[in-house]
């Protein structure tokens, strides 16, 4: 058998883990997957909508890849949720008109639905509105309802990848931040990182909000990603009226607007804001008042009402990488060989994960002119951390007796056991965000204030790291500085 | 799963659970299981190393941890069954009016009957988001009593550059604490124009020490990539609105958040129980009685105290009347009169009154006012008042002979000039 393909992805977010997954599936193939950060996901993926689109919002004319995965990427995800035992709602989407003018505008995108192959679409009037959403604004007239949307929480979906990465030989890099690329004679030979040099055949440019930095570093790209801020609210779970539908008012033309959504964990959520910040910006993740507020009057329009501002708990800010151009860059380069960018993942770039990951493949294969082999024991499956919270009593019963620790609830909102949270662990967490991510645990009503000094005991005595070191979310963001008289001895010396 | 039994069921094992643990058993009531979710008793007492405890209670000045002691010492003495690390997810009311509590604990799912409850949870701290507070989302925000329990019950440093959101008394005793470490406490920003604590904690724990507080302030923004690097403070009109221009920076590594607590009394609502919006805690008549029969509160949850002693207090009274619903088999059905809320009064436990008995009233104001009095009108009953603040709960109590005096369905209480 010849050499394995070295590829190294840059970024574990949920593009690049995709990429990694199904290169996974060949037996040509080593993977290395780099992430800057200690986790995860914890970029442009952490902080979205979470909507799996139907794909009807973009033109094919103006942004054909946009148009194309998006609707094959829909298709891809019945499959790897499946696969991969990702929580998602299949619930449909509707696109709210509330005027002649709107109207118009549905219809254009019911015939662009049609032109991009997504099916099910139809237009309906106000009372099959109703039936669907009870909750929606009664001044709505129509709606494109797309039954095939649906809702999935990112950061669920890079975890499951990743964790089924690693399950197939992908080797995870984490805290491995590119600093260079080398190249010989035309060819990739490889990166230069703060962790040494990973040597590669190729590199797949998957690096969310960076990647015209890193295309940059092999002289290519001609293309800039402009971060685009987009802010967001979340309900308290019990809050109510909730909404079972995706609710979208019509697009503008730079976004699909504000959105009223409901999340797998069952909070209701609305946003996001887009706002354009300049190109150094892209750390950017501040909440503003003019942000917030004007997320709270978009989406208090497309419903009959929302919870009251006192049922906030939570509100953040997300940053889409927004490409030169407005389509996705997948490409490879005639002068550097080896080097394909996947870069502009703006919307609907979480749906069109999959699609793209099957792309940059066949990317591969026409460059190399090659069949790659399957390989015979790769494992399609991975199962998610079982959640105490959703089990039986009967079954909660049997559990804490076969395992105590069950029994020991560490975040009270979410009911999120000890035991849950050592798994986390046990999968990678090392940090309170890690396993926030992984269970779910402060994202209750006290966002963990109640909690976090106990999931820090816990990592701590696993990861056998004192207490005050554990991080919120890597290096920098310590609970504590040292002991309760650190300073006092530090002032002496 | 194992269905435990009791006559009485204790939910929270705080001051104000044990008071009533400790009262109910000195009663005669036999059958007591006390359930607390930590590992240790005594709810937030622990790690409130400061004094100014137990003045009423025991009579004496005390630490949290020497309050706690006692009232645990005093519960040895009792055949109370304790079962500590034990999380309660849901109160229900079965047929005959038997409690039904299902929680976990290590290594059992717990199901429990019970005749009555005394519900003691406590309440929460509001988090940053709740109060609205915008910017970045860095490492180094802390509640008051996250960085407290990280302090005296773990011993870490949270950080060297503080600033203290709310001056309430958590905020203010946060404020020494750190200073008292080491910490350069750069300001207390309080948003109303008066100062949310008790007058004797802004002489102890800011001025005692210099630390600067800004009265009308809000926070803007607060700033920090990893972790906090500064907040952006602005001078606030009546409406709590920045005023442009006022705006300015403290460089700091640590926000301490003292915005306000909520009693916990979601499992309450679930199982039923009314909950009273100005309180936040659960509708009670003046056996302290929930509106489910033979479900009592007492302590944070049914009203933000600003004295352990009242916590305890009430944990007592939960406790006379869990004995006397056990002992009778319920308690009257009379028709109560509502408590109105009144001029300047925000608000007033209990919110229901039988005027069968001697009943104290726990009640806050609104704004600050000097040489006032407190009516109970129906009542014609009135106390003079030099001074009323939000921070400070206000106490009385109304002997029968007057309440009986009422003729209507109500009794209102308002603070009126003297």
């Amino acid at each position: 058998m010849r050499r394995p393909i070295h590829v190294a992805v840059i970024g574990a977010g949920i593009v690049g883990a995709s990429i990694a997954r199904v290169l996974s599936m060949f037996e040509d193939f080593e993977v290395d997957l780099l992430e800057r950060e200690v986790d995860i996901g914890w970029g442009v993926s952490k902080a979205n909508t979470g909507i799996i689109h139907a794909g009807y919002d973009d033109e094919p004319e103006l942004y054909p890849l946009r148009a194309k995965l998006c609707v094959e990427g829909n298709k891809l995800w019945h499959k790897w949720t499946e696969e991969l035992d990702i929580p998602i709602r299949w619930c449909g989407s509707l696109v709210l008109a509330f005027n002649n003018e709107e109207m118009k505008i549905l219809k254009e995108l019911y015939n662009r639905g049609v032109r991009n192959k997504v099916k099910e679409l139809k237009i309906i009037g106000a009372e099959e509105i109703k039936t669907l959403e009870p909750n929606v604004s009664r001044e709505a007239e129509a709606a494109l309802w797309a039954p095939t949307a649906g809702q999935i929480s990112p950061w669920d979906a890079v975890i499951a990848l990743v964790e089924n990465c690693v399950m197939n030989g992908v080797r995870l890099r984490l805290s491995t931040e590119v600093r260079g690329i080398k190249i010989e004679g035309g060819c990739v030979r490889g990166l230069e990182t703060n962790r040494g040099f990973i040597e590669a055949d190729f590199i797949i440019n998957s690096s969310g909000l960076y990647a015209d930095k890193i295309a940059e570093m092999a002289g290519l790209g001609g293309y800039r990603i402009k971060p685009r801020r987009g802010e967001y609210l979340i309900f308290d779970r019990e809050a109510e009226p909730k909404v079972s539908r995706i609710l979208f008012p019509t697009p503008t033309p730079i976004s699909k607007g504000v959105v009223v959504t409901t999340t797998v964990d069952g909070n209701l959520m609305i946003g996001p804001s887009a706002q354009d910040l300049a190109e150094d910006q892209r750390e950017e993740r501040a909440n503003t008042r003019e942000g917030l507020d004007y997320v709270w009057e978009s989406a208090s329009k497309l419903v009959e009402k929302l919870p009251p501002k006192s049922r906030v708990i939570r509100f953040f800010a997300g940053l889409r990488p927004e490409p030169t151009g407005g389509d996705f860059i997948i490409r490879k380069y005639d002068e550097v060989f080896g080097l394909i960018d996947a870069a502009g993942m703006r919307s609907p770039g979480l749906t069109s994960a999959p699609a793209i990951a099957h792309m940059v493949l066949n990317i591969l294969k026409s460059t190399l002119d090659a069949d790659f082999k399957p390989k015979k024991c790769w494992n399609p499956y991975r199962r998610r951390i079982r959640r105490f919270s959703e089990l039986t009593p009967e079954e909660r019963s049997k559990l804490v007796k076969e395992e105590p620790r069950y029994g020991r609830i560490i975040c009270i909102d979410k009911m999120v056991t000890e035991m849950e949270i050592i798994e986390a662990i046990r999968r990678g967490a090392t940090t309170i965000d890690g396993v926030k991510f992984r269970t779910r645990a402060c994202m209750g009503i006290c966002q963990g204030s109640s909690c976090t000094h106990k999931i820090a005991l816990i990592i701590s005595r696993e990861l056998k790291i004192p207490l005050w070191k554990v991080s919120i979310r890597g290096p920098g963001t310590e609970i504590g500085i040292g002991d309760v008289k650190s300073l006092f001895r530090r002032r002496k010396t | 799963m194992n269905t435990r039994e009791c006559d009485l069921a204790i939910i929270g094992g705080g001051p104000a659970g044990l008071a009533a643990a400790i009262k109910a058993w000195n009663l005669g009531i036999k059958s007591i299981i006390l359930l607390d979710e930590s590992e240790i008793l005594g709810g937030v007492l622990p790690q409130c190393i400061h004094t100014g405890f137990g003045i009423h209670y025991f009579r004496e000045d005390l630490t949290g941890p020497e309050f706690a002691a006692r009232l645990i010492e005093m519960l040895k003495n009792t055949g109370v069954e304790v079962l500590c690390g034990t999380y309660v997810e849901h109160l229900s009311i079965e047929s005959g009016g038997l409690k039904r509590i299902y929680g976990y604990r290590y290594g059992e799912a717990l199901k429990m009957d019970s005749k009555a409850v005394i519900y003691a949870a406590g309440c929460r701290e509001r988090s940053r988001f709740e109060a609205g507070i915008l910017g970045d989302r860095p490492a180094g925000v802390y509640t008051a009593g996250e960085a407290q329990t990280l302090m005296d019950i773990y011993g870490i440093l949270p950080g060297s550059e503080v600033v203290i959101i709310g001056s309430g008394d958590v905020g203010l005793i946060m404020a020494r604490r750190f200073a008292l470490e080491g910490a350069d406490v750069k300001a207390v920003v309080e948003i109303m124009p008066y100062p949310g604590g008790l007058t004797r904690n802004i002489v102890q724990c800011l001025e005692d020490f210099g630390i600067q507080l800004y009265l009308s302030h809000g926070v803007t923004e607060i700033r920090g990539k990893n972790r906090v690097e500064a907040v952006r403070l602005a001078m606030v009109d009546e409406k709590r609105n920045p005023i442009k221009g006022t705006e300015f920076e403290i460089k700091c590594d640590t926000v301490i958040l003292a915005v306000g607590l909520k009693p916990r009394s979601e499992i309450l609502a679930r199982a039923g129980a009314y909950i009273d919006e100005a309180t936040g805690g659960p509708i009670v008549n003046d056996w302290l009685e929930t509106s489910i029969p033979g479900v009592f509160a007492a302590g944070n949850v049914l009203v933000v105290n600003d004295l352990v002693d009242y916590a305890a207090e009430q944990g007592e009274w939960a406790a006379e009347s869990a004995h006397k619903f056990l002992r009778e088999g319920g308690l009257p059905r009379v028709d109560f009169k509502r408590v109105i809320l009144g001029r300047n009064v925000r608000l007033i436990v209990p919110q229901l009154v039988s005027c069968l008995q001697d009943t104290t009233f726990y009640g806050r104001v609104l704004k600050p006012e000097e040489n006032v009095l407190l009516r109970f009108e129906e009542a014609d009953c009135s106390f003079r008042l030099p001074i009323v603040r939000p921070s400070e709960m206000f106490r009385f109590r109304i002997p029968s002979e007057k309440l009986s005096r009422i003729h209507g369905d109500k009794l209102t209480v308002n603070i009126i000039g003297a």
